[in-house]
Parts: structure tokens; C-alpha cells; sequence
């Protein structure tokens, strides 16, 4: 369709992807902000778990976080680079196939996601639950989304690339390369895998991995959008392009250091924790050299704040962002992390990002481009004025609740008498003080989600009151330089995306060839060192604390403070979670650790106390996990568990892996025996809960010698 | 903490990607222009509602 002049073209956008992402967006951020709030209430009301095996605590939260990461941000994500870039490049998508398959597999692996994550096949490593069917799906289509939007870079029509597109490209390589290598695993059945890592080497990984999610799936794409809506939008160039280039190589430079600011007082080396925390200082200065480049594209401005919701979403998410950034490096410096680790302040941190910047990002966006998409008028400006004060009191409702409720706990955790000792030793009663502070988080997500049922039927009558559209024509003029066409330099120009394509297809192929038999053969301390790994029963126990989302309320780590060691015994050493593939230190402790609870308790009080935990603890707000009395556990794939774990390096015997199954048994029913003996019900030997018992009396009980 | 020889390598593998980006950005002359680039794209490809 060339014009007679072959510098002008006439084409096509392909805007129906762009629609079916954004119909995509608006569906699972609904299923993700209602997973929020129903485990929200269940952490204000624990009778909201429903005594139910798919939907007790442990199962939804991961449900929500996938889905607000890959499903919500995902969808939205894919939405606005599509609809950006063709308009950037002044290219329709390189493939209408790819894109089809694009969003197609990204659906069906988020139903995936949806029907295993209740079901409780999970990896147990936090924000990448997934099993690995599912992580190997993700792998494909994340590399046709790749091949699509590289394959559209090449045949692009406009030589400059606006730094939008530099922020899109990184976010793709990055998060490819992060999924590979922390979904390393090696499969024990269809919907069960292993790690390859395990212990501190696990926990190194998997927060570098968490962290740079955080970076590279909910802020680098996000502030590619910034940087193309934002400005269109307000009609105005934002306000610096060259800090804009500033913000962006800062950014990708810095970013990628900064994870082990997770692991704070963990058994991590101190250099390496040094280090996360410097460059997690030194993050703050480009982040907010973009929030202010982002505010201040609003100069002159200002008064579209008043009138416009889609400003009103922007400026407030990027306030958010810059909010958040500035915590970040905050809780970032040891002691104010000794306080706020483990603590809801975390959680208040991430949702003044997710809440505030990404939902907010997500919001303005769908405002601006489904009135476009759809060639009409947005059905009402006033419903989207309302959804912004709904949004915005339920965000502040959530991050105040949250930020009030960590301090004060993680304050209450260190309290001591000034005869040295805790002031409040019971655990409970720093659960209790909070727990008004977790209604008003519950109420502050059901604001939110209200304000989104808001836009959902907003949007909806403006996609029912707009014409049938048809696909329009575009003029656009071909800025690339064309006689180089003839001196090849525009074909030089094509191969660097090709190129860039090809190495970015080798790193993700090297790094599996290479991860698997380095890491899964490698022993990293010698079979003679001080740790006894798990016996089969106590390693069945501890799948089903995976599969049942125990990390998420429990940590695994003690940290060497006093009010810690006070609390909780010794600090936990790097040796003793060795052999543990996924590593469980945990990152939230809504009930208190359990790195040493080995032996505290009689094997009835677990039993009691695991069936319904108010028995023992009246105010508890654990969930009761009733199925765990009629559940048999699964003896024999115990065999194979263990010569998986075997190959990767824990020291069994072939007699230990050959007889796993028989060992269990053996064990079950010394435990059942020991629960009759001390006045429980009999014949539970075969019953999940002894299984978890046996794990639970085996914590802190690995080490040879006690650490000192 | 063998994990380091992998996670370093790898991160200095993405950070000198990141470098040939750069320089590959400066030498076609793509930041040769700061300025025009933001007004480009507020007046190209988009049709009004
Ligand atoms: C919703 C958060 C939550 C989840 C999920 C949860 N717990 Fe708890 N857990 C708590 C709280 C709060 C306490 C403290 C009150 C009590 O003793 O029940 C606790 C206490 C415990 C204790 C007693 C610790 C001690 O030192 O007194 C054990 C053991 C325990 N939980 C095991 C588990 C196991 C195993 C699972 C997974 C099957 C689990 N918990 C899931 C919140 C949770």
C-alpha cells in the first residue's frame, strides 16, 4: 500500500490485540482484587478461611499475587506496549499470528494458574509459585512476545526510538532471564518439582528474582507507559527527555544489585547484604529524577488536574511511585529493616506501589485508550471521578492501616523490660493489638475494588454506546534513513535487532544448559558437615507446608537480635536449611517463627493445635486445617522425591531412596503411636497430619551440634 | 554460596547487554537529539476520538 512518494506509507495498526488485552486487564484485575480483599478478611477474621482446603489463606495468596502481577499488571502491560510501539515505530505488529498467541497461551496460563494454585501445587518460593508445566509455558510465550515486539523494532518506520521502547526492551530481556533461572527445577511429577537450589543459594536466587520482578514487571514497563501516555495525555512533552535517558540507564544499571536488601540479618554474608542495601540507596536518585521528570510534564498543566481523571490517575500514580521509591531505599538500611522486616510495613510498601502506582498507571491508561480504541466517548466523566477518590481513600486506608500495624508490631516484637526480658513474650498479643488495623485494610480494599467495579461498568457503557469500528487507515511518513537502504546501513541497523534477538534466545538457552548440571550435581558443603538431612516422612510434611502456603504467615529465619534470640532461640545458621529445595525462610511473620519449634510442643499440641489452633491459642487467627486428620499421605512418591533430592546432592543412601516409602511408614507410626499414648485418636499412621507433625518436631533439630 | 559464580556472572552478562545498548544508542545517533523526540510523539499516529 505504498503512496507514490515511497517515504509515505498508508497502513494499519493492529488495535484489536490492544482491545483484547485490555478486555483481558479488566477481567483478572477484578479476579485479582477480589482474591485480595477475601484474604484480607481472613487475616481480620480467620473464620473467613471457610474450614476450606482450596480456599484457606495459604492457597489465595499466592492466587492474588499472581494474578495482580501477571494477570492484572501482565495483561495491562502487554496492552499498552502493543498500542505504544505501533505508534512509536510507525509499524503495525510484526506477526497478527504471534500476537494471537501471544494473548491466547498468556489466558490459558493464568487459568492455569488459577485452577493449580487452589489446588495446592505450588513451589513455594514467593510471586513464582507457578509449577513447572506452567514455568515452562511462560518461558514460550514470553519469547514470542519477544520475537513479536523485536520483529516489529526491525521493520520499524522511524529511526529515533523514543525511550519509551528502551524501557520495553529491557523489561523483556530482564524478566526472561529472571524466570529462567529461578524456575530451575527438576520435576518429580507432573504438577511437583524441586529446585535445583536449595537453602541460602535458593534464597539468593529467589530474591533476586523477587526483587527485579518488582523492577523489571512492575516498574520498567510502567514507566515506559509513563512516558508515552503521561505526555499524550497532557498534550505536552514531558518535561526533560534527556532525564528521561538519565532515568533509564540509571535504572537498568542499578537495579539488578539491590536484591539481597530481602535477606537483612538472614545468615546471607555480610558483604553481600552491605551491597544490596548501598545500591538500594543509590536507587532513589533516578527514581526520582523520573517521578519529577514525570510531575512536572504536567507544568502549565496543572488545571487538567481539576477536570481530567485520566491526569488526576496519572499524577497521583506517579506520586506514588516516587512515595514508594523513597521507602524502598528506606526500609532498605539495616536497622530499619531490623524493624520493619517481616512486618505488614512490607506489605503497606508494596501495595503504595501496586495500589498506587501500578493500579493508578493501569486506570489513567484505560481511561485514555478505550475511548480511542473505540472511536466514541467515555460514557461518564463523573463515574471516573468517583472511581478516582473511591481508589485513592482505599489505597491511603490501606497503606496507613498497614504502615501503622508493622511498626507497632515489629516495635512490640523487640520491646523488652529493662531487666532484659521480652515485654510481650506471648506472640499473640502483638497479633491481637493489630487486628482492628486489618479490618481497616480489609475496608480499604473493598474501596478499591468498588472504585474498579466503577470503571468496569464505565467502561463497559462506553464499549456498548460506540459505533462498529473499523480498522482505519494511517499516513506515516518513513523516517529511516532510505538511501542508506541502497549502502546497506539500514540493513546493519536491522541486525542489531536480530542480533539482539539472537543473543537474548542464547542467554536463555546457555543459562538452562548450564544451570542444570552445575548446580544439580553440586554439593556445596561436604557430605560430613554438621546437618542430617530430612527422613522421608518429615520431607512429605514438608511438602504439604508448602502446599498449604505455611511460609507465607510463618518465617524460617532467626535473626541475630536480642529480642529475636530471646524469643525464638539462636540465629539460624546458612548449614541448617542446606538441604532445603525451596528454601523456607519466609518473608512475612503474621504467626511467629518456626525455624526452631522442633520439640517445643508435644506431637498433641501440634495435632490440637493444627486442627483448630484456638484450642490451644484462643485468639488465634491461623486457619484450621481440618483435612490434614483425613487426608492419607502419598507413601510411594517418596521413593522418587528422594532420588530426585539424591541427584541434586543430599546425601542418601541408595537403601534411604530405595525404601523411602518404607522408612515413612515406619516413622508414621511411632508418631501415631506416641498421639494415642497421650490421649489422641488413634489410627492416624497413614493421615497427612503426622506427616506434618514429624516435619514440624524435625525444625531446628537438623544440626548436629546446636549452633552457638 | 557457589550460586554467586552464576548470579554475577549473569548480572554482569545483563549489565554489559545493557552497555552495548548504550553504546550502540549514542553511535547510531539516537541520543543524538533530545529535544524534538518528545514533541514527536505527542503529534504522530494518534487518531482523536
Ligand atoms: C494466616 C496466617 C497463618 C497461616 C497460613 C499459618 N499459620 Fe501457624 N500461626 C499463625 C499465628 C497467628 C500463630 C500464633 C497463634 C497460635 O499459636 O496459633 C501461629 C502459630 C503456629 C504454630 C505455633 C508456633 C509456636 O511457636 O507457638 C505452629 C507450629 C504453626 N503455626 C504451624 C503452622 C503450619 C504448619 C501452617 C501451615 C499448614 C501454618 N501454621 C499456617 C498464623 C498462621
Amino acid at each position: 500500500m505504498k503512496a507514490v512518494n515511497s517515504l509515505v506509507e498508508d497502513i494499519y495498526y493492529d488495535d484489536d490485540i490492544v482491545k483484547k488485552f485490555i478486555l483481558a486487564t479488566l477481567v483478572f484485575a477484578g479476579v485479582a482484587l477480589a482474591a485480595g480483599v477475601m484474604v484480607a478478611l481472613q487475616l481480620a477474621f480467620w473464620p473467613m478461611n471457610l474450614n476450606s482446603e482450596w480456599l484457606s489463606f495459604g492457597r489465595l495468596r499466592p492466587l492474588h499475587t499472581n494474578a495482580a502481577i501477571f494477570a492484572f499488571a501482565g495483561n495491562a502491560i502487554f496492552a499498552g506496549i502493543y498500542h505504544s510501539s505501533q505508534r512509536l515505530l510507525k509499524a503495525r505488529l510484526f506477526s497478527d499470528f504471534l500476537s494471537r498467541v501471544h494473548f491466547w497461551g498468556w489466558q490459558a496460563i493464568i487459568v492455569a494458574a488459577a485452577i493449580t494454585l487452589p489446588l495446592g501445587y505450588s513451589h513455594g518460593k514467593e510471586y513464582a509459585e507457578l509449577e513447572w508445566p506452567i514455568d515452562i509455558a511462560i518461558t514460550l510465550i514470553w519469547v514470542v512476545f519477544a520475537v513479536n515486539f523485536f520483529g516489529t523494532l526491525a521493520k520499524r518506520r522511524e529511526k529515533h526510538m523514543y525511550v519509551a521502547l528502551w524501557f520495553y526492551i529491557a523489561t523483556i530481556i530482564t524478566v526472561a532471564l529472571l524466570h529462567v533461572i529461578n524456575s530451575a527445577e527438576i520435576p518429580v511429577s507432573a504438577f511437583k518439582s524441586y529446585p535445583v537450589y536449595a537453602g541460602i543459594q535458593d534464597a539468593m536466587v529467589q530474591w533476586w528474582y523477587g526483587h527485579n520482578a518488582v523492577a523489571f514487571f512492575l516498574t520498567t514497563p510502567f514507566l515506559g507507559l509513563m512516558y508515552y501516555y503521561l505526555p499524550k495525555a497532557a498534550n505536552r512533552p514531558v518535561y526533560s527527555y534527556r532525564l528521561s535517558i538519565i532515568h533509564f540507564w540509571a535504572l537498568v544499571f542499578i537495579y539488578i544489585w539491590a536484591g539481597p536488601h530481602h535477606l537483612l540479618y538472614t545468615s546471607l554474608p555480610e558483604w553481600a547484604q552491605t551491597l544490596g542495601m548501598v545500591f538500594s540507596i543509590m536507587l532513589w536518585a533516578p527514581s526520582w529524577g523520573g517521578m519529577i521528570n514525570g510531575l512536572l510534564t504536567l507544568r502549565g498543566a496543572w488545571h487538567l488536574l481539576r477536570t481530567d481523571p485520566i491526569i488526576k490517575f496519572f499524577a497521583t500514580a506517579v506520586t506514588f511511585y516516587g512515595m514508594a521509591t523513597f521507602e524502598g531505599p528506606l526500609l532498605s538500611i539495616k536497622s530499619v529493616s531490623s524493624v520493619g522486616h517481616y512486618t505488614d510495613w512490607i506489605v503497606g510498601h508494596v501495595h503504595g506501589g501496586t495500589l498506587g502506582w501500578n493500579g493508578f498507571m493501569i486506570f489513567g491508561m484505560l481511561y485514555y485508550l478505550v475511548p480511542r480504541l473505540w472511536k466514541t466517548e467515555l460514557y461518564s466523566v463523573k463515574l471516573a471521578t468517583a472511581h478516582f477518590w473511591t481508589g485513592f481513600l482505599g489505597t491511603i486506608a490501606y497503606y496507613l492501616s498497614m504502615v501503622v500495624a508493622g511498626i507497632t508490631q515489629g516495635l512490640m516484637w523487640q520491646a523488652m523490660t529493662p531487666d532484659g526480658r521480652l515485654m510481650y513474650p506471648d506472640f499473640i498479643e502483638t497479633v491481637t493489638r493489630i487486628l482492628p488495623l486489618y479490618w481497616v485494610r480489609a475496608f480499604g480494599g473493598i474501596l478499591y475494588l468498588a472504585g474498579f467495579l466503577l470503571m468496569v461498568y464505565n467502561l463497559y457503557r462506553t464499549i456498548k454506546g460506540a459505533p462498529v469500528s473499523v480498522p482505519e487507515k494511517v499516513r506515516v511518513v518513513n523516517t529511516r534513513d532510505v538511501t542508506a537502504v541502497e549502502t546497506g546501513h539500514r540493513g546493519l541497523e536491522g541486525a542489531v535487532t536480530v542480533f539482539s534477538v539472537l543473543t537474548f534466545l542464547a542467554v536463555l538457552v546457555g543459562s538452562v544448559i548450564e544451570i542444570y548440571p552445575t548446580l544439580a550435581l553440586h554439593k556445596y558443603l561436604p557430605p560430613s558437615a554438621q546437618v542430617e538431612p530430612y527422613t522421608p516422612l518429615e520431607l512429605a510434611g514438608r511438602d504439604l507446608y508448602i502446599r498449604e502456603g505455611c511460609y507465607l504467615c510463618h518465617s524460617q529465619q532467626i535473626r541475630p537480635l536480642a529480642s529475636e534470640v530471646l524469643r525464638y532461640g539462636s540465629p539460624s545458621t546458612a548449614e541448617e536449611s542446606m538441604y532445603d529445595h525451596p528454601f523456607q525462610w519466609g518473608s512475612k511473620r503474621t504467626g511467629p517463627d518456626l525455624a526452631r519449634v522442633g520439640k517445643k510442643y508435644p506431637d498433641l499440641w501440634h495435632y490440637r493445635h493444627m486442627l483448630n489452633p484456638r484450642v490451644v491459642t484462643p485468639q488465634s487467627i491461623m486457619p484450621n486445617y481440618i483435612w490434614l486428620a483425613t487426608n492419607d499421605t502419598d507413601f510411594l512418591v517418596l521413593r522418587k522425591k528422594f532420588s530426585v533430592l539424591k541427584n541434586m546432592g543430599t546425601p542418601y543412601s541408595d537403601d534411604q531412596v530405595a525404601n523411602a516409602d518404607i522408612h515413612a511408614e515406619k516413622q508414621a507410626k511411632e508418631i501415631a503411636k506416641s498421639l494415642e499414648a497421650q490421649g489422641g485418636p488413634s489410627g492416624l499412621e497413614r493421615k497427612e497430619i503426622v506427616a506434618m507433625i514429624a516435619y514440624l518436631q524435625a525444625l531446628g533439630q537438623k544440626a548436629k551440634e546446636t549452633p552457638k | 554460596m557457589n550460586i554467586l559464580y552464576l548470579m554475577i556472572p549473569l548480572s554482569l552478562l545483563l549489565g554489559f547487554g545493557f552497555i552495548a545498548g548504550f553504546i550502540w544508542s549514542v553511535r547510531s545517533g539516537q541520543l543524538d537529539d533530545t529535544e524534538t523526540p518528545a514533541y514527536r510523539i505527542l503529534d504522530e499516529g494518534e487518531e482523536q476520538p
